[in-house]
């Protein structure tokens, strides 16, 4: 019970942040402890969360996806297309982005698998490549005005005082609850931690390395076509410029969420707080009225290195109480 | 280690060749340079300069990429040093506003170096909590506006001309000189390519590598730090958000471009040079021939993916699987 505590510090710790960050934003403007807040918080973020998901799983097996902004870019203009030029009903068009995207991360998958190439520069490559396509197909802001749009941005769970939980914060916790099952109670979920901790361990246990390697990258994409999807439901337009920079938040989210950079140890929880904690700075400014949006940048940059330095002060811990038994026997 | 490259370059070479040569096929003035003014002008000018920051950023960032490192903050830092001089230029001398800049160009290096060698964080972690925050500081610096200045003396370092050149190029020349006689007229580019071979065995073999991290790291500031001014002076002024905005990639590019290995060894600074230039070339190639800048993109993705099919360890031995197997277990890990 205890070990199983210590495993959590992470998440500990960024649940703590979480909630001393939302007590003190309380204490200061008595009208942020509602659940309207809370729900705004859950629908501004719905699309990052989303991304950070797949982005956790990236990151427990070791690698990084750095395209997911970009996707989510050519998402949002590929269904605004497809919608209102090419008249394909938008439930068609849902699926076959995200069989695209699906495409897309099999393909960055297998690059980096097969020829062995740093999942750094071949996400980037992707990055370049889907922001480009986004931009070949168009660079105005389109909106779109599909019916099924506005009937789900009109769908909501509505509570008292004008809370609403909307449909893109149900898709996201969705995908939350999703991806903690598959994380941490399948087989997949558990390859994926034995990728992170060596590869070569893992490809010498019998696991199909190769496999996971492209399904981990099939996932992050479609994640984030989702997303894209989410995104131009929230905003009901598409735009090539949209979610620039989303790969950023979504690696810090994970980070702050107390998932190792260097792979093998992480919670899709973690990440979830970890983007929350980015939307409470957001809202504090938000409320504030006064303070500017750089601020939010600074302290995301802040939290990162706060949490990096725990993991590795946390790291260097576990290492010195592991090597002192060993040094006890000569 | 995946060291498939000739060290005279032939193939970046022969490719910027192509691209110029295609860039005249498209526009057959774009070999016509001209005098005007005790300057020169002309495309292929016009390449060397706009080339000139993410040629400036490639030079540190290549010493890098050699010791197994990443710098993904060069752009942040950009921005934040040309924040620094765009508001000091109107009141400060033109010494004081250069070495404000690169003195925050060296803090922020030092930063880097500090968490990737002491604090022991992998590189592209450690830099990129710089790269989120350091917008955020440029724009703090220049209070969220786009800070202009007059100042005729910096605004020489963007668009004015030495013996001929722009500014901007001479800049660079001198500067990949001076790193040229640094790292290759000492011993130091030696223990760096050793660093990034092997770390340990380095250290164990008496290099600094720690020192040198840092060392590196701070170099890499300096030249952003440059490169930011650089922009800056051209333009007059200082645009917080989008100074040096995905420049980082660029450069990381133009490095991987030069045949500079990502898994760190043996680096050439002249050809991440040159593969800044082959970049560039592209882009004005694009402009030139009347595409929409929005390929531009998606022709630097093909352009990335080829590089680096071209220099995958697997190409050439995709049968020898149990080859493959040995080089997995030697290479300790090529993922980031």
């Amino acid at each position: 019970m205890i070990r199983s505590l210590g495993r959590l510090t992470p998440v500990l710790a960024t649940a703590a942040v979480f909630l001393a960050g939302f007590v003190v934003c309380s204490l200061i403007y008595p009208n942020f402890a509602s659940l309207r807040v809370v729900m705004n918080l859950l629908t501004d973020n719905a699309f990052l969360v989303i991304v950070a998901v797949g982005m956790t799983f990236v990151i427990i097996s070791g690698g990084i996806d750095l395209s997911v902004g970009s996707v989510i870019g050519f998402t949002t203009v590929f269904l605004a297309l497809a919608i209102e030029r090419w008249g394909i009903p938008p439930l068609a068009a849902f699926v076959l982005i995200l069989v695209l995207c699906a495409l897309f991360g099999a393909c960055m998958g297998a690059i980096i698998q097969y020829f062995e190439l740093p999942a750094f520069i071949v996400t980037l490559a992707g990055m370049f490549l889907a922001r480009g396509a986004s931009f070949l197909l168009s660079t105005e802001s389109l909106p779109i005005t599909a019916d099924l749009y506005a009937h789900l941005s009109d769908h909501a769970l509505r509570f008292e005082g004008g809370a609403r939980l909307t449909v893109p914060a149900m898709i996201m916790i969705a995908v939350v609850l999703a991806g903690m099952v598959l994380l941490h109670l399948t087989r997949f979920g558990a390859n994926v931690y034995a990728l992170g901790g060596s590869r070569t361990a893992t490809g010498l246990m019998g696991i199909n390395v190769a496999r996971t390697t492209v399904l981990i990258y099939t996932l992050s994409s479609v994640l984030a076509g989702l997303a894209g999807i989410v995104f131009s439901l929230y905003t009901s337009s598409g735009y090539s410029l949209s979610a620039v920079g989303v790969e950023l938040d979504a690696i810090a989210a994970v980070v702050i969420g107390g998932t190792l950079l260097s792979g093998g140890y992480g919670f899709i929880f973690g990440s979830f707080l970890g983007v929350m904690i980015q939307g409470l700075i957001q809202t504090y400014i938000s409320f504030d009225g006064m303070l500017s949006s750089w601020w939010a940048k600074i302290a995301t940059g802040l939290l990162l290195f706060a949490f990096i330095a725990f993991q590795q002060l946390t790291l260097h811990l576990a290492r010195r109480s592991r090597r002192a038994p060993a040094g006890a026997h000569p | 280690m995946a060291m498939r490259f000739p060290r005279l370059g032939t193939s970046q070479l022969l490719a910027l060749g192509v691209i110029l040569l295609a860039n005249w096929m498209v526009s057959p003035q774009f070999f016509d340079i001209r005098v005007q003014d005790g300057r020169l002008f002309g495309s292929l000018i016009d390449v060397l300069n706009r080339g000139a920051p993410v040629a400036l950023l490639s030079i540190g960032m290549v010493l890098v990429i050699a010791m197994r490192g990443i710098d993904l903050s060069v752009g942040a830092v950009m921005a934040i040093c040309g924040a620094i001089a765009a508001s000091l230029a109107d009141s400060h001398a033109l010494p004081v506003v250069l070495a404000a800049a690169l003195g925050a160009g060296l803090l922020c290096g030092l930063w880097n170096g500090f968490l990737v060698a002491v604090l022991g964080i992998q590189p592209i972690v450690a830099t990129l909590i710089l790269m989120v925050a350091g917008r955020g500081i440029a724009q703090l610096i220049t209070e969220g506006r786009i800070v202009t200045f007059t100042s005729p003396q910096l605004a020489f370092l963007g668009g004015g001309s030495v013996l001929g050149l722009p500014t901007p190029v001479v800049l660079t020349l001198g500067m990949m000189a001076l790193t040229l006689l640094v790292v290759r007229g000492t011993a130091l580019g030696l223990m760096i390519e050793a660093t990034g071979g092997n770390p340990r065995a380095s250290a164990l073999a008496g290099i600094g590598t720690k020192l040198i991290t840092v060392a590196v790291y701070v170099w890499s500031g300096l030249c952003a730090a440059l490169a930011g001014i650089v922009a800056s002076a051209d333009i007059l002024g200082a645009d917080a958000n989008n100074a040096g905005l995905w420049l980082e990639l660029d450069a990381i590019l133009a490095v991987v471009i030069g045949g500079t290995s990502l898994f760190g060894g043996r680096f050439s600074i002249l050809l991440a040079v040159v593969g800044a230039l082959i970049i560039q070339a592209m882009n004005t190639g694009i402009l030139l021939s009347g595409f929409p800048p929005e390929t531009n993109l998606v022709v630097k993705a093909v352009v990335v993916l080829a590089v680096l099919l071209a220099q995958s360890p697997r190409l050439g031995g995709a049968l020898a699987g149990l080859g493959v197997l040995f080089s997995r277990a030697t290479s300790g890990g090529p993922r980031r």
